[in-house]
């Protein structure tokens, strides 16, 4: 199988690697450049666990393959926090306890990152559709989406 | 997985690379590589175009023409497509809506193809390098066709015309157990001049319900009015059974649906 070269910023950061063409962005971020963040739960695009962030938009990594994503800027959960301070979101999680197994977490915290990133005050029925395309089997879903709502208004304080 | 991926700069060449054996177009990819993960080895050669005019989305004069590339979540936020929104809202999750293209949701098997289920009752026509095809036609023929869609065109609906109903268990997102789209025009007296009723998971593929159609013209939208084309909606159906619902349940349930989305 012939190898193809893919170059995009992760997290920030220049990658750049040979991959196999046909290559998953699940599979080359996980085996071929280390970041496991997004997980894959599925592989068909239904649970969302390796949701990403691909020039702006959510994406699920296990449905895109790696080749078209030259020249993108992607990001995932590792590369949220900055100097060991977690995002708002990752904190809210925390604080609502929205993280049992955490199997979910990272796709899910990509979904509500991206929500928050265009909707900065969304009501409970943005943050509901916003996650829709995220299943979690342990939390039953109200951690999550008091999760999102506390980030919101940790970001709105934090703005004043 | 042994797939590779070709690009193409023009449709032309593209639609040359397809003609190799084992090879199959690549639209936003949700199908197609999803159906590669689940381990179909049936296509090893994925081809793409980037030409830019795929991935337009054209306003002029009542008529739109969209590139078959565009994605459901770019219909979504156009301003110009609001009536088309929640058609375009009723496909997957955020995710997939960023990915999922109209040209791919022309070839997607029930239960998916809710979009395309509006393009046929707007009565669109379909684009390939070789010309124009009615939806419905192209529909009829879609197991045969090789050629890349380059774009689908309707006019615009007056704002009150289209009404589209996507039917799911689970909420706010799901997988159909039925989806149905209606272009109705009124005459002054309130009586439907003109019906295009078109339905999704009543066979493999978005059919029109004619029946249902011809049994409302000249009838007004209430109770008593509507009573035959209910009664005739089932008439030319065969639903897919799946795991989302029988055969028998889409067929019992279909008139229960159409009725609140004509008396809507
Ligand atoms: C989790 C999940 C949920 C989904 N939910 C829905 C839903 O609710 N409603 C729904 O309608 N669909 C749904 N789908 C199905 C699918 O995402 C959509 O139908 C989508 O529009 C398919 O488009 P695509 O560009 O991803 O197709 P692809 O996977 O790229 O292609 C699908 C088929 O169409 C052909 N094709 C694509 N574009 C062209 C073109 N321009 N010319 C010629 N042939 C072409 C391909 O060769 C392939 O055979 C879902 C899929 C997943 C994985
Ligand atoms: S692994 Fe991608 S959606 Fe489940
Ligand atoms: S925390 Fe376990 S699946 Fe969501």
């Amino acid at each position: 199988m012939a190898k193809v070269p893919v170059q995009f910023t992760l997290n920030g950061s220049e990658k750049a690697e040979f991959i196999d063409s046909g290559t998953t962005l699940l599979n080359a971020l996980r085996d071929k450049i280390g970041d496991t963040s997004p997980k894959g739960g599925c592989h068909q695009g239904t649970c969302g666990a390796c949701s990403v962030i691909i020039d702006g938009e959510l994406r699920l990594s296990c449905l895109t393959l790696a080749e078209t994503c030259n020249g993108a800027a992607i990001t995932t959960t590792s590369g949220l926090s900055e100097g060991g301070v977690l995002h708002p979101v990752q904190r809210a999680f925390l604080d609502t306890f929205a993280t049992q197994c955490g199997f979910c977490t990272p796709g899910t915290i990509m979904a509500a990152k991206v929500l928050l990133d265009h909707t900065p005050n969304p009501s409970r029925d943005e943050v509901v559709e916003a996650l829709s395309g995220n299943i979690c089997r342990c939390t039953g879903y109200e951690s999550i989406i008091q999760a999102v709502l506390l980030a919101a208004r940790a970001n709105s304080q934090n703005a004043a | 997985m042994a797939l590779a991926l070709q690009t193409f700069a023009t449709v032309k060449d593209a639609n040359v690379a397809l003609k190799a054996q084992g090879t199959c177009y690549f639209g936003g990819g949700t199908l197609v590589v999803r159906a590669a993960n689940e381990g179909d080895i049936s296509v090893s050669g994925l081809i793409r175009s980037t030409d830019p005019a795929l991935s337009a989305i054209e306003v002029t004069g009542g008529k739109v023409r969209i590139g078959a590339s565009v994605t459901m979540a770019a219909i979504a936020r156009h301003p110009d497509l609001g009536t088309l929104a929640r058609a375009a809202r009723a496909v997957g999750g955020p995710a997939i809506r960023n990915m999922a293209t109209v040209g791919g949701n022309l070839f997607a098997p029930a239960p998916y193809g809710d979009f395309a289920v509006a393009l046929l009752a707007l009565g669109a026509t379909v684009s390939t390098d070789d010309g124009e095809t009615p939806i419905e036609t192209f529909l009829a023929n879609r197991d045969g066709s090789r050629a890349i869609v380059t774009s689908v065109g309707f006019t615009v609906p007056k704002a009150g015309d289209f009404r589209f109903l996507k039917v799911s268990r689970v909420k706010p997102k799901g997988i159909s157990v039925l989806s149905i789209a209606a272009m109705l025009e009124q005459a002054g007296d309130g009586t439907v001049s003109s019906a295009r009723i078109a339905l999704g998971c009543m066979a493999d593929r978005p059919i029109r319900a004619k029946a249902a159609e011809k049994a409302l013209l000249g009838r007004r939208l209430d109770q008593d009015g509507i009573a035959p084309a209910l009664a005739a909606a089932g008439e030319g159906t065969s639903p897919i059974t799946d795991p989302i619902a029988s055969a028998w349940y889409r067929a019992e349930v279909l008139p229960v649906h159409l009725r609140r989305l004509l008396l809507s």
